[in-house]
């Protein structure tokens, strides 16, 4: 079920473990290996009201698993567009497919230039090998 | 691995989940030499430990065990503990690793001239194989619940302790300290997965074996907290009085179990609409959904009760279960 390790270069990283894909000024959001990895199998997603707003480094819903619960930063500001039901069903789908069936929001971006300020694949690593 | 009563202890090895599973359908060893032994023996030894003990130890043969508890004059729980009768004017009490300390100097407190009570924790090594294929893995026989036996296993003399924490059909092994890694190894190489703490804690909620210092302690009593069959009301031992009146008068509140009916964990320490409050909660990985036990008036305990708990500034609708939550398919 667990996936190896890695960190795809199309996307941008938050040091609160969480990713951006930026696609025609929307974003998906989800957790990063590292994050689900800590976690370990997720049994909950706490998801945000589609339409809600989240702020960029501000709570928008919380993951758990077995052991622990976690906050989930987003990375960007914007509009909530759609939120993942499949990892509201299913959310070890977040462990097995963590870039991909995986994600958990889609927002509009209230402001794109705060994609400026987060982190590259190998600037995120950087930040990995240091903790 | 995390710190736990002084010890370092596994969370979990493959994973919580995986480790549940693997103790419900096959069977799983946990490494629960943390758990403090204590010896009590002499002439009057039987009848000390039925002045501390809430069980009659008059209900058991040497040759078997009973679940029992450390009651304080309040009728708190001091500590939840397995009574081992080894022979007449000797006993063996398999106590939780974070009381071994206060189990014993509550029993030295109060010993009887002719009865002694030693601390031999350290002498020993504890591993649990639970799980229905667990007998059959170590190449055992069936035995009843509560009964123990000398026997070896690959070698090595063991006593087998029929009694386990996870409401599977299972064994607790004591060996001496030395020979726990070499039976650690034997086990695992029959086939036996190897469980943490963290499964520990999902097996034991599912059944709704009560976790002291969570769900009991020397401020809850044992009969607010279902434990009045291991009172043996008929008989004096410190803290009857008090429960006698607490079981006449009915307890105020008490501790159920509930599943919840939406989505969302329960855990310590959370609020139950009413004025309860969860001490134990998690997700179920058998059933799928968020599981726990907590205190709530005497008014909303009745199996089938709804009951709203606060998750983090959401309220969500919980139900009061008959215990035990999860019940194997064959019982």
């Amino acid at each position: 079920m667990a996936a190896p390790e890695s960190y795809p270069d199309d996307l941008l990283y938050h040091p609160e473990h969480d990713w951006a894909r930026i696609e025609d000024g929307e974003a998906v959001l989800g957790i990063t290996w590292y994050a689900q990895d800590a976690l370990g199998e997720l049994v909950h997603f706490e998801p945000p009201e589609q339409g809600a707003t989240v702020a960029k480094d501000g709570i928008y819903g919380e993951v758990e698993s077995v052991k622990a619960v976690s906050d989930l930063i987003s990375p960007l500001s914007g509009e909530v567009l759609a939120v993942n039901q499949k990892v509201v069903e299913a959310p070890e789908t977040v462990n097995g497919e963590t870039y991909g069936e995986g994600w958990l929001i889609r927002i509009r971006l209230a402001d794109p230039s705060e994609t400026e300020s987060l982190l590259d694949a190998e600037a995120y690593k950087a930040l990995l090998a240091d903790q | 691995m995390v710190p736990f009563a002084g010890w370092e202890m596994p969370v979990q090895y493959e994973g919580v989940i995986p480790e549940h599973r693997a103790v419900r359908t096959d069977s799983g060893v946990f490494d629960v030499s943390h758990m403090g032994e204590l010896e009590v023996e002499g002439p009057k030894a039987h009848d000390f430990l039925q002045g501390v003990l809430s069980n009659d130890l008059d209900r058991i043969e040497p040759g078997a065990a009973q679940y029992t508890l450390l009651t304080n004059e309040r009728g708190g729980i001091v500590d939840d503990l397995i009574a081992y009768r080894l022979e007449a004017g000797r006993y063996l009490l398999i106590v939780n690793a974070s009381n071994r300390e206060a189990d014993f100097r509550w029993l030295k407190d109060r010993e009887l001239p002719g009865s002694d009570v030693r601390d031999i924790s350290d002498e020993f090594a504890l591993l649990a194989v639970q799980g229905p294929r667990s007998l059959e893995r170590l190449g055992l026989e069936e035995a009843p619940a509560f009964t123990f036996s000398e026997e070896e296993i690959d070698g090595i003399e063991c006593m087998v302790n029929r009694t386990g924490y996870t409401g599977e059909r299972g064994v607790e092994l004591l060996v001496p300290a030395e020979e726990g890694p070499a039976l650690w190894d034997q086990v695992l190489a029959r086939g036996v997965k190897p469980a943490g703490l963290g499964a520990r804690d999902t097996l034991r909620l599912e059944v709704c074996y009560p976790l002291h210092g969570n769900d009991i302690g020397p401020d809850t009593d044992a009969i607010s907290a279902g434990l009045g069959w291991v009172c043996a009301l008929d008989k004096d031992f410190t803290g009857a009085d008090e429960l006698r009146r607490i079981k006449a008068d009915g307890p105020a509140r008490r501790l159920v179990a509930f599943e919840m009916d939406e989505s969302g964990i329960p855990r310590q320490g959370m609020a139950i609409e009413g004025g309860g409050e969860v001490t134990s909660g998690t997700h179920s990985p058998m059933l799928d959904k968020g599981i726990g036990m907590g205190y709530v008036p005497a008014e909303q305990a009745e199996p089938g009760t709804e009951v709203t708990i606060d998750v983090r500034g959401r309220a969500r609708r919980a139900r009061v279960v008959k215990k035990p939550i999860y019940k194997r398919e064959e019982d």
